[in-house]
């Protein structure tokens, strides 16, 4: 069996910022599918650093479960700073 | 364009009344701009046609790596073979994220190359001439891939996700490819001897057909657009992107002080378009169909790589096999 | 039709050659391969390669160009000299054969490039030092990537592990160079430019040795006959047609200057 199982791709854009889901690369172990990665999304620069997981591994959340599992926050107003009124002399906070 | 005649399975639309409940949700999601995702619900017809669509267009940056490579070797200056060389490697690159997005529709990307090898799936007519002189490295880049982008950018609003993602990718990557070729004909043309303006124009002359029957057969001979349309994984007709593209590239070729092998083409006035001569749709269909000058070779190019390949993909999976055991 | 080998040439200039022409020989190698890889994730890492070793031939031969004080730039080095004239490796000239022979010779060259780059990053000439700081990045990478490469066909398949241990046989002989030093290696070592070529030579073995072993491996003998000459201009028959087709173009049209 010469096929090389698939790999989900994550890079760091920069210092601060999150890994961020770019794609997916095909490699016969992590340590390739790292290699792989770097060449094929970071050709510019476009990483600090590289996670990859096992496409297979990855369990999603299903879009009929999207009521049940998102829905609820929708109305958890007081989640958001906008909730809080304050008068003008507060400023920003 | 690379991705031509996507047969759909359907030649007429449905109306939202007679589609499933299902269906017309999603054609409405559709309407409203929002894209769909790997897991989202969505017709199995979408689903294929989508994965020919992406396929054929991964295909063709992967077969259009042969052309250009055809000269890497020979490229005349440091300079210009580093150009050559990064834009083959963003080509492959880019095969890479279609094929990545396709694999999200649950395609196999084996297979589906499979389906390159013995000539079932297709990629873009162009990739099937001959690159023949070194000005050809200019005219790829500049009509071939001005023709790419004209189609390429209204696609990075298609209508399934991960697609537009990628086409998103691939649009900011290739911005300096169409230059890069461009300003190789440029400086031939400018300040080149007798014998490099002469290869400039008879690379245009061989590659100007070819290059405006990318975007495809005109829109009466174009059966499967309207589903493509609605579905939005087609934004504009193919004649629509192929005026686009001409009315674009005529002023750079005058600025080129070159001319097209087209004695029909002119501007008009009154519609502010070029119009040009009558395409030679029996030529597209025959290369379209594995008779044009480079099919077999192109075709086995890939096959001989994958096929004399395999000893080492088995040895990579074998070793990585090797290595957990020892791990455990 | 340049030729180097008279007049102008200082040690300095014909360590430069030989530093450019091995990147510049191993470069044009890795472009052959444009399309033929075993994986279309290896096209991307070959091609990377060959990107990173133009662009340390062009910074190399630059220089040496600039040396030469005649006038000329690295595209006159690289596209107007005859095999002659050329100094790089004799092993980065070698075919790429299966893709066994294609790693091999990529490791071999790669354990030894680490470690040269390495010294010459401690360079007393400042240019020299900066080229290599920025070389040994993309180095310490190939090496990475190609003694991995080494391990899984080395230890994976019955045939793999056979092709590598031909390919590694079949290579041997021009390894002599890279741990052989002439009076050019001296003299560069002896200014400070170039780091001390016997602790290149041992650093290079520690290397190779590791790497084989952990790739089940047999390395053959050092006291084995070792082919060499590439350093001094003397090649082996491949050289010539790699040049051929790389400087046909300049070659064919020698009145264009601009392309």
């Amino acid at each position: 069996m010469a096929d090389w199982p698939l790999f989900e791709v994550f890079v760091r854009s920069k210092h601060g910022l999150n890994h961020k889901h770019v794609g997916s690369v095909h490699a016969a172990d992590r340590r390739m599918a790292i290699e792989n990665a770097r060449e094929l999304y970071t050709r510019r620069n476009e990483g600090v650093s590289i996670w990859i997981i096992p496409a297979s591994e990855i369990t999603a959340s299903s879009p009929d479960e999207k009521e049940p599992l998102f829905d609820p926050s929708n109305d958890k107003v007081y989640r958001h700073a906008s909730f809080y009124k304050l008068p003008k002399e507060v400023g920003h906070m | 364009m690379y991705a031509q005649l996507v047969e759909t399975g359907s030649s007429k639309l449905k109306t939202l009344d007679e589609m499933s409940p299902e269906e017309r949700q999603f054609q409405e999601r559709i309407n409203d701009e929002i894209k769909i995702e790997p897991k989202n619900w969505m017709p199995d017809a979408y689903r294929k046609t989508l994965i020919r669509q992406i396929s054929q267009h991964a295909h063709s940056e992967i077969v259009g790596m042969l052309p250009e490579g055809n000269w890497l070797t020979r490229a005349p200056t440091l300079k210009r073979k580093l150009q050559l060389m990064a834009k083959i490697q963003d080509e492959a690159g880019h095969g890479l994220y279609l094929y990545s997005a396709m694999e999200t529709l649950g395609a196999d990307r084996d297979e589906e190359i499979d389906k390159l090898h013995d000539g079932r799936a297709k990629y873009s007519s162009i990739f099937n001439y001959p690159t023949l002189n070194w000005a050809d490295m200019g005219t790829v880049g500049w009509l071939v891939d001005g023709a790419a982008i004209v189609n390429q950018v209204p696609l990075q609003r298609t209508s399934y996700g991960p697609y537009s993602r990628a086409m998103i990718r691939v649009c900011k990557e290739e911005s300096f490819h169409q230059r890069q070729g461009y300003q190789i004909l440029l400086t031939m043309m400018q300040e080149g001897t007798d014998d490099q303006k002469a290869m400039v124009q008879d690379s245009i002359n061989r590659m100007w057909w070819p290059a405006l029957m990318m975007f495809g057969p005109s829109d009466d001979n174009s059966p499967n657009s309207a589903q493509s349309m609605a579905w939005k994984i087609k934004r504009h007709s193919n004649d629509e992107l192929r005026q686009r593209f001409l009315d674009q590239t005529v002023p750079q070729l005058e600025l080129l002080g070159c001319t097209a092998p087209d004695p029909d083409l002119k501007y008009n006035e009154e519609t502010g378009h070029y119009e040009f001569g009558e395409i030679d749709w029996q030529e597209f269909f025959d290369v379209v169909k594995g008779n044009g000058p480079c099919n077999r070779e192109r075709i086995e190019a890939r096959r001989s790589a994958i096929d004399n390949g395999a000893w080492v993909r088995e040895a990579a999976v074998a070793h990585a096999a090797k290595r957990q055991s020892r791990a455990a | 039709m340049h030729n180097v080998a008279q007049k102008t040439q200082t040690p300095l200039i014909a360590y430069l050659l030989r530093l450019g022409d091995s990147a510049l020989v191993l470069g044009q190698r890795s472009a052959q391969l444009c399309g033929k890889a075993p994986a279309l994730e290896e096209e991307m890492a070959l091609m990377n390669v060959g990107l990173d070793l133009f662009g340390q031939a062009r910074n190399w031969l630059t220089y040496a160009a600039e040396l030469e004080g005649e006038g000329h730039d690295a595209d006159h080095l690289a596209f107007r000299r005859d095999a002659q004239d050329f100094r790089n490796l004799l092993i980065v000239e070698q075919p790429n054969g299966d893709f066994a022979d294609t790693m091999g010779r990529q490791f071999l060259f790669d354990a030894w490039h680490v470690h040269l780059l390495d010294g010459l990053t401690q360079s007393s000439d400042p240019r020299i030092a900066e080229v290599a700081a920025k070389s040994l990045k993309e180095a310490t990478y190939h090496l990475r990537r190609s003694s991995e490469w080494v391990m899984r066909l080395g230890d994976g398949t019955e045939e793999s592990h056979t092709r590598m241990q031909r390919a590694l046989d079949n290579l041997w002989r021009f390894t002599g160079e890279l741990t052989q030093f002439d009076e050019i290696d001296q003299a560069m070592f002896e200014a400070g430019i170039a780091p001390d070529p016997e602790i290149l030579a041992t650093r290079w073995k520690a290397t190779v040795e590791e790497v084989l072993e952990e790739a089940t491996l047999v390395r053959p003998s050092y006291d084995t006959w070792m082919y060499t000459g590439g350093k001094v201009g003397h090649h082996t028959e491949h050289l010539g047609f790699l040049l051929a087709e790389m400087q046909y173009l300049p070659r064919t049209y020698p009145d264009a200057t601009v392309w």
